[in-house]
């Protein structure tokens, strides 16, 4: 059986093909029609695997565009794809810190990849992607740069974890001369601090996997580690948790019977 | 099916402000309200309307922010909004309005709200595990009392607060009953429809009639019941909802909770069984004073240090309505509530092992999807990922 996931994030979309247990996958950039973002990955991913939409037994799609996909048979959370990703890239892990473009979680599952609580980061941006950009552009980085320059470097105290103030935080930071490095270490320390703080509330896990874009940063990969008090594990798959997870999810609704999954 | 008689309710809070009026020309005096400590009894038995003033819309607020701070509740200003802009048919009724001192926000407000109606502010104890604390509110009943004799020019009469008594009780236990009738397997009513019936009650120019409409309604789901008719699907999670009051125009996280496959089937609120539950003791012999001052210090608010009761009012609920997971909603800066939060998740946890989720947010529509995201997954959790 063949299923696709579809993760239509606010800064990438992922969509991952299932096909027993061999499974591929792209990522792209969202822009700013996530449908469209959503027809492309799909297009591009069937291009990839040389087949045609009619031998897609089902589709499910995730991630805050998921309810702008006209294609998909169903739309599942991106936690309850995360949970279910997160187990099938490593088995025994019951917790998942996910952190996106625009939005930051952790998950508590069972350990076989159902979700047992949950919680995310407010309506703002803070501590998420778009806060690594955006401090990223105000020291003239870019985002991918960020890890290597702050290397080795000791962090500096970051008070703010707005968007908009530690902008300007980090902006008198360079004026008073502290250097680069340790600014965007200072960063890393705060991004993971705030998460691992919401981990705290929900209970420690024992195995845990690190999602989303920004878990492919090394320096709050580290960071992240040393506040959990644990190795927060990143595959090289792990942006993909979610499009696998919804991939997943899609072969276990199709092997339902036909009346109770309505798809 | 939907029961036919919620179309009065639906627009109840608009043909009501007509009959306000009305009342009014003929005479009658309105009293505004905007907590459920305020005793209903003693505005009947002076002989006026009592209306209720709790904010619950989101338009009136950029007006109220112009004066009071932006990082308030949203019921306080929504509540001030209204007053500010001459909006809410119920507060230009008012001729006397009872506040109470049941958080810091709200009752420095009052003192705002004075200047432009006649306000008076009922100090309630701090908790009631002191000795002192239920003649502290007696004594505060009799003030009011006092107060509303020289405003309304009345003389508030036993005989008729005992009767008022009576008429308060019996709206209670008519919304009781229609209430629990939602404990049935699937509901045969939907949370929305529940929460308009009661938020409607405060707008009630008569009491009797407005109960006597409830229990046609009640009449009405029990047939519904019977037939096993439910709005929700086979197996759709049933949810309690506690936490900071809820009304319409407010009702956002019910909609999304229902509109995402879930069936609200309580409200432990105080726009839900906290204004139901008790009742004032009709005993002849007693000092109605005294019987209703009892009653309303029985009511399980956040404001109370410690607020034990209202753990043991969730614990009760849990098992009567069997639900399948408890949503603690609570208003930005509410403080009283977000910190007793943890103390509810805990309980829930350790007692019941039920899923919990707790939400922040205001009356604004700027974080539905967000909103969404956070209910789907919870509903996700709760009914196995595949038949959300």
């Amino acid at each position: 059986m063949i299923t696709v996931g579809i993760d239509v994030g606010s800064s990438t979309t992922k969509a991952v093909l299932l096909n027993g247990s061999d499974w591929c996958w792209v990522i792209r950039p969202t822009g700013c029609s996530p449908r469209q973002a959503g027809r492309e990955a799909l297009e591009e991913l069937l291009g990839r695997a040389g087949l045609k939409r009619e031998e897609v037994t089902c589709m499910v799609g995730t991630g805050y565009g998921r309810i702008s996909l006209p294609f998909i048979d169903k739309a599942v959370t991106e936690i309850t794809c995360h949970a279910r990703g997160a187990h099938h890239l490593l088995q025994g892990i019951d917790m998942v810190v996910d952190i996106g473009g625009q939005d930051s979680k952790v998950i508590l599952t069972d350990g076989q990849g159902n979700v047992v609580d949950f919680a995310m980061n407010d309506k703002c941006a803070a501590g998420t992607g778009r806060f690594l950009e955006v401090i990223a552009a105000a020291l003239g980085a870019d985002v991918s740069e960020l890890a290597d320059l702050a290397r080795g470097a000791e962090p500096v105290q970051i008070s703010s974890m707005c968007t908009v103030f530690a902008e300007s935080e980090v902006i008198s930071l360079l004026a008073q001369g502290v250097e680069k490095g340790r600014i965007i270490a200072g960063i890393h320390r705060a991004v993971a601090l705030r998460v691992a703080t919401m981990a705290e509330r929900l209970g420690k896990g024992e195995l845990i996997l690190f999602t989303g874009g920004v878990a492919k940063n090394e320096g709050v990969r580290e960071y992240l580690s040393r506040e959990l008090g644990r190795k927060a594990v990143v595959t090289p798959e792990s942006q993909l948790a979610g499009a696998l997870g919804a991939a997943l999810l899609a072969r276990e609704k199709a092997g339902l019977s036909r009346r109770e999954r309505g798809c | 099916m939907r029961p036919q008689i919620m179309k009065i309710f639906e627009n109840m809070r608009n043909d009501n402000a007509l009959s306000i009026q009305s009342a009014k020309k003929n005479g009658l005096k309105v009293v505004g309200m905007f907590c459920a400590y305020a005793p209903q009894e003693l505005v009947l038995a002076a002989g006026a309307i009592p209306v209720s003033l709790c904010g619950t819309r989101h338009e009136p607020i950029a007006a109220a922010e112009k004066v009071l701070p932006r990082n308030l509740c949203p019921l306080i200003k929504s509540s001030f909004g209204f007053a500010l802009t001459d909006t809410c048919p119920y507060f230009r009724a008012s001729d006397f309005i009872i506040a109470e001192t049941t958080c810091d926000g709200k009752k420095k407000m009052f003192e705002l709200l004075g200047e432009i109606k006649p306000v008076h502010v009922m100090h309630l104890p701090q908790g009631t595990d002191r000795n002192g604390a239920l003649q502290w509110w007696l004594e505060e009943l009799y003030l009011l009392k006092v107060r509303l004799e020289e405003n309304l020019g009345v003389t508030i009469s036993t005989d008729n607060l005992r009767s008022a008594i009576k008429v308060c009780n019996r709206e209670r236990k008519a919304l009781k009953e229609l209430h629990e009738l939602n404990r049935h397997d699937p509901a045969p009513m939907t949370g929305l429809d529940m929460l308009t019936t009661i938020f409607v009650k405060g707008f009630n120019v008569d009491k009797e009639e407005g109960t006597a409409l409830i229990n046609q309604l009640a009449e009405e789901v029990r047939d519904i019941a019977a037939r096993g008719i439910s709005p929700f699907a086979n197996g759709a999670p049933r949810i309690l909802l506690t936490g900071c009051p809820v009304g319409i125009g407010s009702e956002k996280v019910v909609r999304l909770l229902e509109e995402c496959g879930g069936s609200v089937v309580c409200f432990e609120s105080c726009s839900g069984i906290k204004v139901m539950e008790y009742l004032v003791d009709e005993d002849e012999h007693r000092d109605p004073m005294e019987a209703i001052a009892e009653r309303y210090l029985r009511i399980p608010c956040s404001c109370m240090s410690p607020n034990k009761g209202r753990l043991e009012l969730l614990g009760r609920l849990i098992d009567d309505y069997r639900v399948d997971g408890v949503v603690d909603l609570t208003w930005q800066a509410c403080h009283t509530y977000i910190v007793e939060d943890e103390l509810v998740r805990r309980y829930v946890r350790d007692n019941f092992g039920l899923p919990y989720l707790q939400l922040e947010t205001d009356y604004s529509t700027s974080d539905i999807e967000q909103l969404k995201t956070r209910i789907s997954a919870f509903l996700e959790m709760l009914s196995g990922s595949c038949s959300s």
